[in-house]
């Protein structure tokens, strides 16, 4: 059995901590972890939920309050980090560091089409911690079989897809529009700009780009969400095979979240397969 | 810490006593980021990671003397060439962990 050592005095151990923090991560469902790491009442917990409801205490209400509230914009906020109080939960002071710790829900990966790319696509996206979604509308190419990876496969139109999933989308979500065909990816991108959605990459040559461009044009889709395309997808590195170029999109992805310059074959100009350098 | 839930879940049923430790803070250059976690138990089995590799050692036996203490503590590591440190991060940061039983 597990042996319980004394927290503080006047501290009772809540045993329900630890599973209330797993059934939530269990289900998927954001929550935060808030533990004193300094001061009175070390090791002290607080499981946050992102409506303010709480388990366990730091050892003074006032401190719980000031905290939950933190916390909760912490995991709106998607941070983790040390937060100092007064022992009463006082802004300014240092008597007590809380540690807190947010879980978030698997970020969203949507790829559509069930082409080629997309297994290896997916199975890099599952590597990255996404939970991936591959959508195609025809029944005969969007199987569990071809894409075991996947954690849903649907047979649906983009329209079907983005109203299952369009308003959970946010910063750290990707949709991978791989099927280069204009009844498809047209629809998608439509759908894709008008959510929160952090990254969106569309497949296809540059000249099929461009075509795509004058439809999404015609469709309404205004300069703003144009300018949100990664498109063709992915960093000019060279890539060629379905597993090279799923590492390519990955990279794009990683690298427009975090803000960092890398060289996106949106930016660059020539053909997306070139001869590799002599030497 | 997701990422050692189900070997958290696995000790627990067995009964076994464990420490977990997290990366709260890092200062300078770090491997890993605040929240990464690694956890030890009782008989020494070791789950997760806190750096690159350069201070779990260091950390299991931390681990193991605040399992048999019951005192859960901060523990900070710095560069290795800075002499009040044996282990450190070769990168040159300084990674401060909150090690404690899992006993909640």
């Amino acid at each position: 059995m597990f042996r319980r050592h004394p927290r503080a005095p006047g501290l009772v151990a809540v045993p329900e901590l630890y599973e209330r923090l797993r059934e939530a991560i269990g289900d998927e469902r954001p929550v935060a972890l808030a533990t004193v790491i300094e001061g009175h009442n070390a090791g002290a917990k607080l499981v946050v939920e992102p409506d303010g409801d709480i388990t366990g205490t730091l050892g003074h209400p006032e401190l719980d309050r000031i905290v939950s509230r933190d916390a909760v914009g912490e995991l709106a906020a998607g941070r983790t980090g040390v937060r100092h109080y007064g022992a009463e939960g006082q802004a300014r002071e240092t008597d007590v560091s809380v540690f807190i710790e947010s879980f978030s829900p698997p970020p969203i990966m949507l790829v559509f089409g069930a082409v080629d790319f997309t297994a290896a696509l997916a199975r890099a996206g599952k590597l990255l911690g996404f939970n991936v979604i591959v959508a195609d509308a025809r029944s005969v190419f969007a199987t569990v079989k071809r894409f075991p990876m996947a954690d849903r496969v649907m047979v649906a139109w983009p329209d079907e897809v983005f109203d299952a999933y369009g308003d959970r989308l946010g910063p750290h979500d990707a949709v991978c529009i791989l099927t280069h065909d204009p009844k498809f990816d047209v629809p998608a991108v439509q759908r894709a700009v008008a959510t929160d959605v952090g990254y969106i990459g569309v497949m296809g040559s540059r000249r099929t780009h461009a075509t795509r461009l004058e439809r999404l044009h015609e469709v309404g889709v205004d300069q703003k969400g144009i300018d949100r395309l990664m498109a063709p997808i992915g960093l000019d590195i060279g890539s060629r095979t379905p597993e090279e170029t799923a590492v390519s999109v990955c990279a794009e992805i990683i690298a427009n979240r975090a803000g960092h310059a890398a060289p996106s074959l949106r930016d660059s100009e020539g053909p997306i397969h070139r001869p590799p350098a002599d030497g | 810490m997701k990422e050692i839930l189900a070997d958290l879940d696995a000790w627990r049923a067995e009964g076994r006593r464990v420490a977990l430790a997290r990366v709260v803070n890092v200062e300078g250059s770090g491997p890993r980021d605040p929240g990464a976690a690694m956890a030890v138990s009782d008989n020494g089995d070791v789950v997760g990671s806190v750096s690159g590799g350069c201070v779990e050692g260091a950390v299991v036996v931390e681990a193991l003397d605040i399992l048999e203490s019951g005192e859960r503590r901060m523990v900070s590591f710095g560069y290795s060439d800075d002499e009040a440190f044996a282990v450190g991060l070769t990168c040159g940061g300084t990674v401060h962990l909150f090690i404690e039983p899992l006993d909640w």
